[in-house]
């Protein structure tokens, strides 16, 4: 058997006393699909940075061929064979796909003179290469996602490389797009070269890698072929703990009191009709449907931006009017958006501002701002919704997806919010967070009393968290479903019979 | 076809046949031969400047120090002359261009190594430069019998003289050659030279910029380098053609010389802009200029103008930027 064509032997890494790579020590075989798991922050980038070079371990020795090196610099791994597609693919949007494809040529030349001839000549195989093809004059920005990566893969494949790294590879790919890469990565494959997969989609490492290790907190924690691995034992591997199967159930007492949200012929015209909606204090309710159904329209005429909608509205049993986004504030609502990070954070600013941005007027008194309660209100809120953090001054933009969700949940539980609409509340979060955003939600409905409205095209987890959930179709709500009586395959029937 | 109309130079040219037809319905008096010559004249030192500015506003930048610097390279330069009783041509040139090329330095100083905002380093260092020109040099203006009679010389060349019927002569500025010989010296930098190249590929992604192995702290020396240089040189040319050095002139003519570039189509996100796009804006923002003085326009509305056209041209490149992102 071939020695390894890189292998790394208990690598450590730290970065101002952080850890963040604890005796690393990963193999790849020549011609060998390998796939590196793990959630972010699990140290997967760093890795990826000591290989191609760009940081130096602080312990732990690398080999390449079986021979040690020294220390990788970026240039003598590229001497190496090892080359990298990052997540951003690293391609320039005003420059044309030949020169995109040409320029690393170029500049190893070390030419002082562009030679457009040569540029497309260069491009021109560097495609053929790849089997591909595409306009060589067009600006790279106006191909697709997948075309752009196309580009990439093609000039990493032009130094002839014996190692490609894909940093998250598939995260802006329709799933027909990464069926379509997936056919390049076993083309590349067949031709000896070997392939480290990034990733933290299961069902990808799954179909694609023959070996997979996982990594979390810097540590490998699991290592073999991929036919030892399911998805269970990935996600276990990933996040320290089984895939919970607990399911919040809220059992409705003897005697309910009012229902702390109720609509009644609530409607916006032209987006959405005659909702009649019922959620007591510790429940939580899903909402599902097709995009475009009128979920998110639903959520924000909640939250007071439509104030020409019918219909009434009560909370805890009074009728309110909610006609503007400070009504449905003052009502106690509150409304963590999809897009958190275009619509619910200031990504440079701290986490504590983040937190206290809706509370500052409650903190005031003759205009001026109790600081020392607000950083107080702000420490107890990062200790409750667990962020991890060094310190509530740390900018927002720092924090991994989940935190940063934490961090909107965060601010709208300091304004005492009696109800909560959560539009994807973990969209973008990885395994591990969405649990303890899970377990978060439920313990503030259970503790809080908390009326959650839950939307999301997630099953699994609405089937988890909810005690009803609710499809909407067209503007209306179609069908309530307990989930004690529904599987999840049901739901999931329910949906694709809406399309 | 159609690649050819998506190119914004193809759109700035119509825009620039438009205006010239409408102006000359106005204004029929607008294309006789002696106003098409100032016309051109007037592109010159606007022309000049805005090579520079575009070259960092491609590579991600913004310069707006560029008048300030002319003056200043132009004043030293001129005393320098005026003290030293020197009567050549080619060296206050180069003295001049080098003055502008050593405050690009600090600009880039600046912007590269403390990583600071282009807009503001620039604003600073501009201002900077001018008030130390006006408190520490001098203020006295150099009036055109203290003007060294070389240079006035060098800037009288013309191409072609016509004796107008009335007896006028009305001459095409030799100066034109000294602008296009310096907008394709430009041209071939930006696009067929390694760093010219690098430009683009900074203004687009620094990071991918070097990581494909681009300096772009060279790339960011060169950028900033080239405008003051240009700058120096179209301060002592500004001069030698208008016959009077004024310390206090040019001031404020920075947003002349970035509505022409960002008119010629260059973003001001970075990565995009050409040299013929500039020349094209430049030529517009002077017939726009010109037309108004022609139609009795007083100069505050004028500025007014050049506002709009900024703010117009800056929305139109920024939403097809945003466009092509999306």
């Amino acid at each position: 058997m071939p020695p390894p064509l890189i292998e790394l032997l208990h690598i450590s890494k730290h970065f101002a006393g952080v850890k963040a790579l604890d005796d690393v020590s990963l193999a790849i075989a020549p011609g060998e699909i390998h796939c590196l798991a793990g959630e972010n922050g699990s140290g997967k980038s760093t890795l990826i940075k000591v290989i191609s070079g760009v940081y130096q371990p602080d312990g732990g020795e690398i080999a390449i061929d079986g021979a040690p090196t020294r220390s990788l610099t970026p240039i003598s791994t590229i001497a190496h064979g090892i080359q990298v597609i990052f997540q951003d693919f690293s391609l320039f949007g005003a420059l044309t796909v030949a020169e995109n494809l040409a320029l690393s040529t170029e500049l190893r030349e070390r030419r002082w003179l562009v030679n457009w001839r040569d540029v497309r000549k260069v491009a021109k195989e560097a495609l053929v290469r790849l089997g591909v093809q595409l306009d060589l004059d067009a600006d790279l920005d106006t191909l697709p996602p997948s075309g752009r990566q196309l580009v990439a893969i093609a000039r990493a494949l032009m130094s002839s490389p014996r190692l490609l790294i894909m940093d998250e590879p598939t995260t802006a790919l329709t799933r027909k797009e990464v069926e379509a890469l997936f056919g390049v990565v076993r083309d590349i494959q067949s031709r000896g070269i070997s392939i480290l997969f990034v990733s933290h989609k299961m069902r990808e490492m799954l179909e694609i890698s023959e070996r997979i290790t996982v990594l979390r907190n810097g540590r490998v924690v699991g290592e073999g072929p991929t036919g030892e691995w399911d998805e269970v034992s990935i996600t276990r591997a990933m996040t320290g703990h089984d895939p919970s199967g607990e399911t919040y159930r809220w059992t409705r007492p003897a005697t309910p009191p009012p229902p702390r949200l109720e609509t009644r012929g609530f409607g916006v015209p032209g987006l959405f009709s005659d909702v009649n909606l019922k959620i007591h204090p510790g429940e939580i309710v899903g909402l599902s449907g097709l995009l475009g159904a009128g979920r998110t329209e639903l959520a924000i005429a909640l939250f007071g931006m439509y104030p020409a909608y019918h219909g009434s509205i009560f909370i805890d049993g009074q009728q309110v009017r909610l006609g503007s986004v400070q009504d449905a504030i003052a009502q106690g609502i509150a409304y963590v958006p999809e897009d958190r990070l275009g619509e619910g954070l200031f990504l440079t600013q701290t986490i504590n501002r983040n937190l206290l941005a809706s509370s500052y007027s409650a903190l005031a008194h003759h205009g001026f701002i109790n600081f020392a309660q607000a950083h107080e209100r702000s420490s107890a809120m990062i200790k409750g919704m667990q962020i991890v953090t060094p310190s509530g001054d740390q900018p927002v933009i720092e924090l991994s997806g989940g935190n940063q969700q934490r961090v909107v949940i965060g601010r709208w539980l300091m304004n005492d919010a009696r109800i909560m609409v959560l539009n994807g509340p973990t969209v973008g979060v990885d395994v591990g967070s969405k649990a303890g955003i899970h377990r978060k939600i439920r313990d503030l409905a259970a503790s809080a009393g908390l009326a959650v409205l839950m939307i999301s095209d997630d099953v699994p987890e609405l089937v988890q968290n909810c005690s009803r959930i609710v499809l909407m179709h067209r503007g209306r709500l179609i069908e309530d479903l307990s989930t004690s009586e529904v599987t999840e395959a049901q739901v999931a029937d329910r949906l694709k019979a809406l399309v | 076809m159609s690649q050819l109309l998506r190119r914004s130079e193809t759109v700035i040219f119509l825009v620039v046949l438009f205006a010239v037809v409408v102006i000359g319905i106005i204004n029929p008096a607008a294309w006789e031969l002696g106003n098409v010559f100032s016309l051109l004249r007037a592109n010159v030192i606007t022309g000049i400047m805005a090579l520079g500015v575009l070259t960092v506003l491609i590579s991600g930048g913004i310069d707006i120090s560029v008048p300030y610097f002319a003056m200043a390279a132009m004043y030293v330069t001129l005393l320098g002359m005026l003290n030293t009783g020197y009567s050549g041509v080619a060296l206050p040139f180069i003295a001049a261009t080098v003055i502008g090329l050593l405050l690009g330095v600090l600009n880039a100083f600046f912007v590269d190594s403390m990583r600071m905002i282009p807009m503001i380093v620039t604003l600073g260092t501009g201002t900077m430069v001018r008030g130390f020109l006006l408190g520490v040099v001098g203020t006295a203006n150099i009036n055109i019998d203290r003007m060294p009679p070389s240079l006035i010389h060098f800037a009288s060349l013309y191409l072609v003289k016509r004796v107008q019927p009335d007896g006028t002569t009305i001459e095409l500025s030799a100066m034109l050659v000294i602008y296009l010989a310096l907008a394709l010296l430009v041209h071939l930098l930006l696009r067929h030279t390694m760093i010219g190249r690098g430009v683009y590929a900074m203004g687009g992604d620094k990071e991918a910029a070097r990581r494909a192995g681009f300096d772009v702290r060279r790339i960011t020396y060169f950028v900033y380098c080239l405008s003051g240089a240009l700058a120096g040189f179209a301060g002592l040319l500004y001069v030698s053609m208008s016959w009077l050095a004024n310390p206090r002139d040019l001031a404020g003519t920075e947003i002349d010389v970035l509505a022409a570039v960002v008119l010629g189509g260059a973003s001001i996100f970075g990565g995009r802009g050409s040299v013929l796009g500039t020349m094209l804006g430049v030529f517009t923002l002077v017939l726009v200029n010109n037309s108004l003085i022609i139609l009795h326009v007083s100069t505050t509305w004028q500025r007014v103008a050049v506002g709009a056209i900024v703010i117009a041209a800056t929305a139109t490149t920024a939403w097809r930027d945003r466009k092509r992102l999306a």
